[in-house]
């Protein structure tokens, strides 16, 4: 720059458009592909959710003993990866709130959509579909996938049309997209990543195990309502005794999600940023 | 072509508490469009809990705050009411400024088109692609220019916008700045420095302790505060001399040839001399004088606890 020229012209423009849901929602999709944090997250998710049933399939299939096949399901091996690909869905949950939180992003969030819950209601409809969209896939790959390779060995078959089996897969990718935005509403609501990561890790792998410790009655009692093994009773084939059927199961952790929602949506327009 | 750019903040008995600490006290003004309104006051005064308070990022304890006569977050076009930088740092560090821009202006369906144009415009061409994160504090005051324009907005807020800027930069913000203003916008823009505000702004806003000490222009201002002395030095320094006294001009002489006038401008004085064919050989503001006039200003509001009839005297002789 040679001179500074003394009129600075802003150019002026055209057509101001208002602020609507829909215009938040797309700026939101924009700022979720343009972070290497959730590029990074999905692939996790998806080489998790991909990798790991197959790696199960392809350990079991050659395995000498055929005694110890009995003692997986198909559909355990199918959805085992979304087992460990969850961390990865709600840590991204997490970070998509509080991220803009620890950078200071959410001052400029909150000066462009001042009323802010549009932002709420945008992040969690972007995310929701596109974790389910990315994960569905995944689930399916990871049905067919080790079936495939259960199949050469004549191991563990299932068809994807027997009672409850596409229910169960497909399950899978919507556990995952409710993980993802109940996480998403722990994050709005600590506001802080590493304590929603935390709070998350608690809820799902902290508190259930824990609950071992009380007599089998109590924990019987209280273990099918806690908001883990509510949700992954979307997932399971068969349910046992003590644990909530799909449809219950799914309707509970809906609830405790939006329950989550609530009060991230109440603290998020009290609360000074 | 939006022609509308008439705008105005008006504050009530704005205040704000965080807990035991009152950050903002009862403050009433109102900024008006087509100059360029410096809002002064020393660090910790409340200038930035303001600019948060106008724009409902943060909620008044008491009183209230509008922008072109409503709430900003009831504006069904915000970004093209109010454009901000704030003082706090306010993108996402992992995402490229292109994107930090493109992914605001969606939210106003703002094009492509624009964002790029203001790229250029703050000279942010050659890393609009790397992530903000590693930006310097001049280039990230830059993208917050940029986010600031983006709507095209009547009302301009700009916090400490000169912070780690380069002289080069720093004068293009003020050209920016008088440039806005001229177009008929409100300019609103804080500073701790009165030096910075004097070449900057027309009207001036002063706080210290989160109270208005001040709501004047800056002529005003820097005659009553500092007593407006301007050093000249000139051959005919006793013509001079005679055509600039009056009334509220105070002149001194320590040594042949050189003056200090009180209560004139420098353009003032310039000007007079022009007017009547007088050589000047120097002719500087005492701009060191001016500040120590503002820290004097605003010394009894930094230091004292119970302040509120600390500098009566004071406040009086700048609000008048
Ligand atoms: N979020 C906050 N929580 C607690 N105190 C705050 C907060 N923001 C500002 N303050 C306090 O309020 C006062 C005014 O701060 P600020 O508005 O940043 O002043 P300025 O911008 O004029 O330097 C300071 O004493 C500051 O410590
Ligand atoms: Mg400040």
């Amino acid at each position: 720059m040679s001179s500074i020229p003394t009129v600075i012209a802003v150019p002026r423009l055209e057509q101001p458009g208002r602020l609507t849901q829909a215009r938040v929602a797309v700026s939101e999709w924009t700022k979720l592909h343009s972070l290497r944090s959730t590029r990074w997250s999905l692939l996790a998710a998806t080489v998790l959710t991909i990798g790991f049933p197959l790696l199960f399939a392809t350990i079991l299939s050659t395995r000498a003993n055929p005694l110890q096949e009995h003692r997986h399901s198909a559909l355990e091996v199918a959805l085992a990866g979304v087992n460990v690909s969850q961390l990865a869905i709600a840590v991204l949950g997490v970070l998509l709130i509080t991220g803009e939180y620890s950078t200071g992003m959410i001052r400029a969030t909150f000066t462009a959509v001042p009323k802010r819950l549009p932002v709420l209601w945008a992040k969690l409809v972007v995310y929701a579909v596109a974790s389910f969209l990315l994960m569905l896939p995944c689930v399916l790959i990871a049905f067919f996938g080790s079936q495939a390779i259960l199949g050469r060995k004549d191991l563990l078959q299932i068809s994807f049309t027997h009672p409850g089996v596409a229910r169960a897969v497909i399950g899978g990718a919507v556990y995952l997209m409710l993980v993802g935005i109940f996480a998403m509403g722990l994050g709005a609501i600590v506001r802080n990543t590493a304590g929603g990561i935390s709070t998350f890790a608690a809820l799902f792998f902290v508190i259930p195990p824990l609950l071992n410790v009380l007599p089998t009655t109590w924990n019987d009692a209280i273990s099918p309502y806690l908001p883990e093994s509510a949700a992954r009773s979307i997932f399971a084939l068969t349910t046992d005794a003590h644990s909530l059927a799909p449809g219950p199961g799914l309707a509970l952790f809906c609830g405790y999600t939006a329950l989550a929602i609530a009060i991230a949506a109440v603290l998020l327009v009290r609360r000074d940023t | 072509m939006a022609a509308r750019l008439v705008g105005m903040i008006e504050a009530q008995g704005l205040t704000k508490d965080y807990g035991e600490k009152r950050a903002v006290d009862g403050l009433s003004f109102t900024v008006q469009p087509g100059v360029v309104t410096g809002f002064l006051g020393p660090n910790g005064s409340g200038k930035s809990t303001t600019m948060r308070l106008i724009l409902g990022l943060d909620a008044p304890s008491a009183g209230d705050v509008t922008v072109n006569g409503k709430h900003y977050r009831d504006h069904p076009t915000p970004l093209h009411e109010v454009g901000a930088l704030l003082e706090a740092r306010s993108v996402h560090t992992g995402r490229s400024a292109y994107y930090h821009l493109l992914a605001l202006a969606q939210t106003h369906g703002i094009s492509k088109r624009r964002v790029t144009e203001l790229i250029d415009l703050v000279g942010l061409h050659e890393v609009a692609r790397k992530r903000a994160g590693k930006f310097s504090l001049g280039m990230g005051q830059r993208l917050g220019i940029a986010t600031a324009l983006l709507g095209d907005p009547s009302t301009l807020l700009l916090d400490e916008p000169v912070n780690g800027l380069d002289p080069e930069g720093i004068h293009w913000i003020r050209n920016l700045l008088k440039s806005l203003a001229a177009e008929g916008r409100t300019v609103f823009v804080s500073s701790h420095l009165m030096t910075e505000m004097a070449l900057t702004a027309d009207h001036l806003i002063v706080i210290g302790r989160g109270k208005l000490i001040a709501d004047t222009s800056v002529e005003e201002f820097v005659r009553r505060a500092s007593g407006g002395t301007v050093l000249v030095r000139s051959p005919q320094a006793s013509s001079l001399r005679d055509l600039v006294l009056g009334e509220h001009v105070s002149v001194t002489s320590t040594e042949p040839g050189l003056l200090e006038i009180g209560g004139l401008t420098a353009e003032q004085i310039g000007e007079t001399a022009a007017t009547h064919g007088i050589v000047l050989h120097e002719l500087s503001p005492q701009q060191a004088s001016l500040e120590e006039a503002f820290m004097e200003l605003t010394r009894g509001d930094v230091e004292f606890k119970a302040g509120e009839t600390a500098s009566p005297s004071v406040a009086d002789g700048v609000a008048a």
